[in-house]
């Protein structure tokens, strides 16, 4: 049996709403077959995994901490992709935000007020900006594949979080532990409902983000421009619009709203900066925004999903004791059937038996 | 043994996972299919080589477990990218993404064992010479593999006609399957190709290089076979010299590191990925010669009209 991809003539509405859902059936498939050959009972591991994370109050402010930096990158991200840059480095960009906006808390610690967290905001955003700077110029300025350049600067950023946590900004009174200072109160984040849980408001920041650039990218010119070029760069420039500038604004955005997610994640549910403040965000970002099917609204919903996802794994560990990895299993699968779910939207599926083949030639 | 012959051996060691991965993807990106999950299926021979090799005692069963768990995993690669063409970027991420998870859930109580070392060679009298005698008689059997390997695929792309046919579908597969060359299943089979040996990589990594499991042990060294590609525009032998410029600054940074010349290690541990950069920044400056290099098929998608 063979199977063999036939175009449609238009791209199908349907599926294209469908997609995202068929995407996560099916990985719900897979997962109750990956318990079914861990030895567990595959609805009971699957009703820890995705509904009683659901059940308490608590656990969906745990919800809310987790999505804000997925939601808030991805959407950045979904810049980028829809315009074919592939910023694959927003972990880095993440870092670097969390440690440019740590700058006030950390080296200027006398500072106190009302405007200390509006600065780190900035600053963080600066930071995550600055860093995408680098891949973006380097493709428009020297041609440089985006996607390596601004891969490799992740590890980058990564032993320099390293450094500067261990090095010089590491808490003096702090028993020798690789931290900085515990922030101040006023440079800390604060809760959304402080007497339910510890939702900051990073989850607010992000849906605003997502609100605006779903505005920029639907109903504003600029947005335009980012899809007529994502699809075919040739179309654009005879519209007279220009890539090189368009990659600079794509990289500029993500990298701003990663470095906001860096200095969210720091200052509203760390408070401090470590040697190691994401867990892979950056990375499980971009399957977000391609759950999220690259749009900001989407993007909330996906990143609540996969924000369950990392929960999910928590729990499992506890209630089932399969390693809480096991959430990265189906963070990858996710992004494995939404790409796959994807090729429905433009072709049909057919599936050609040797028999029917045959069949075909004699008639 | 002389510091020189130390440096030397290290620096090959270093060098040969990279240059194995990237011989892989050349063959892939050579079929015009741009592969970004080496370090996901890397790392998923790095996996299965130590589990094997564990369970087995065996290094060499490791090896060969390594090898199949790579190319199965690039099956779901291909697939995705070949049967349901699929954006081969995003695709190639979910690779990787998915390796390095599932890794560290396999490898989850493997963790702190110690490995089964792949056993170098040994041949009396030749191995003694002084200088060269250990780095040409005396490696593991993975380093030869890599030059043979290195060999064999200059051979086969440039001088046999399957090797023809495959730069033919990478360079127009229109052309190619109006010629009827079957596009896809060269594909498929490239793309085989490739994840065998970024598994295999993967397995110089667990067997031989640090013999232990670590989570994320490949650490970027798959996404460096992939800048070692674009490096070599696309040549074999380029591969090799690149690789082995690669390991000279791995090495070189660790030398410096234990020198101790005051410069913080973090900051030498990122020269790898820095070099990385740099060299393509270099190598991709001139555009010209960048698109007379890269296959022209590189990463378009391909349905068959019937």
């Amino acid at each position: 049996m063979r199977i063999e991809l036939v175009k449609r003539p238009q791209h199908s509405a349907l599926f294209s709403a469908l997609s995202p859902f068929i995407a996560l059936f099916l990985t719900l498939i897979a997962g109750a077959i990956l318990f079914s050959l861990l030895g567990k009972n595959p609805v009971s591991a699957l009703y820890s995994y995705f509904v009683e994370p659901l059940t308490e109050i608590w656990s969906w402010h745990e919800l809310l901490v987790k999505a804000a930096p997925l939601i808030l990158i991805a959407v950045g991200l979904s810049v980028c992709f829809l315009s074919n840059n592939w910023n694959i480095g927003a972990e880095g960009q993440l870092i670097m935000g969390g440690i440019a906006g740590s700058i006030l808390p950390v080296v200027f610690p006398d500072f106190q007020g009302w405007y200390v967290l509006p600065i780190m905001l900035l600053l963080g955003m600066a930071g995550g900006m600055a860093y995408a700077t680098i891949p973006a110029f380097l493709k428009v300025r020297f041609n440089t594949n985006e996607i390596l350049t601004s891969l490799m600067l992740v590890y980058v950023a990564q032993l320099f979080l390293d450094w500067i946590v261990r090095g010089p900004w590491r808490n003096p009174q702090g028993f020798n532990f690789p931290e900085t200072v515990q922030f101040n109160s006023s440079a800390i984040l604060p809760e959304i409902w402080a007497e339910s849980g510890r939702a900051h408001w990073g989850f607010i920041l992000a849906v605003v983000a997502a609100l605006l650039v779903w505005f920029m990218l639907s109903r504003t010119l600029n947005g335009f421009e980012i899809k007529v070029l994502g699809r075919s760069a040739r179309a654009g420039r005879f519209a007279g619009f220009s890539a090189g500038r368009l990659t600079f604004f794509a990289f500029l955005v993500s990298g701003a709203l990663a470095g906001l997610a860096g200095i969210a994640e720091v200052s509203g549910a760390v408070g401090q900066l470590r040697t190691t403040i994401t867990p892979g965000y950056g990375f499980t970002a971009i399957i977000v925004a391609f759950l999220g099917r690259l749009n900001p609204l989407g993007i909330v919903a996906a990143g609540l999903v996969l924000a369950l996802s990392y929960l999910g794994g928590e729990a499992a560990q506890v209630s089932l004791g399969i390693s809480e990895k096991s959430a990265r299993i189906f963070q990858g699968i996710i992004l494995f059937f939404v790409l796959a779910s994807d090729t429905l939207i433009y072709y049909r599926i057919r599936f050609v038996t040797r028999h029917s083949e045959t069949a075909a030639k004699g008639a | 043994m002389g510091m020189f012959e130390a440096i030397l051996l290290t620096v090959a060691t270093a060098a040969t996972p990279l240059l194995i991965a990237a011989m892989g993807e050349l063959v892939v990106e050579r079929s015009g299919v741009l592969n970004l999950g080496v370090e996901g299926m890397m790392i998923m021979g790095a996996v299965a080589g130590f589990g094997v090799a564990q369970v087995t005692g065996s290094a060499w069963l490791g090896m060969f477990a390594a090898i199949l768990a790579g190319a199965a995993f690039s099956l779901l690669f291909g697939f995705l990218t070949l049967t349901l063409v699929t954006n081969q970027v995003a695709t190639g991420l979910a690779l990787t993404l998915l390796g390095l998870g599932a890794s560290a859930m396999i490898g989850e109580s493997f963790v702190g064992l110690p490995g089964v070392r792949m056993q170098s060679l040994y041949i009396p009298v030749l191995t003694d010479l002084p200088v060269v005698g250990k780095f040409l008689f005396g490696q593991d059997p993975i380093f030869y593999i890599s030059i043979l390997l290195t060999i064999g695929v200059t051979w086969f792309l440039f001088r046999t006609r399957a090797g023809l046919t495959l730069r033919a579908v990478g360079d127009n597969h229109t052309s190619a399957h109006a010629l009827g060359v079957p596009v896809v299943r060269v594909r498929y089979l490239a793309v085989m190709f490739g994840g065998a040996c970024a598994g295999l990589a993967g397995a110089q990594l667990s067997l031989v290089y640090v013999p232990q499991w670590v989570e994320n042990m490949t650490s970027g060294r798959g996404w460096i076979a992939l800048a070692l590609v674009v490096f070599a525009s696309w040549r074999p032998w380029r591969i090799l010299a690149g690789a082995y410029l690669f390991g000279a600054v791995t090495i070189g940074q660790l030398h410096a590191q234990a020198l101790g010349i005051g410069i913080p290690s973090q900051f030498m541990s990122s020269l790898p990925y820095l070099a990385t950069i740099v060299v393509l920044v270099l190598i991709s400056r001139n555009k010209r010669l960048t698109l007379m290099n890269t296959p022209t098929s590189l990463g378009k998608p391909f349905v068959p009209d019937r």
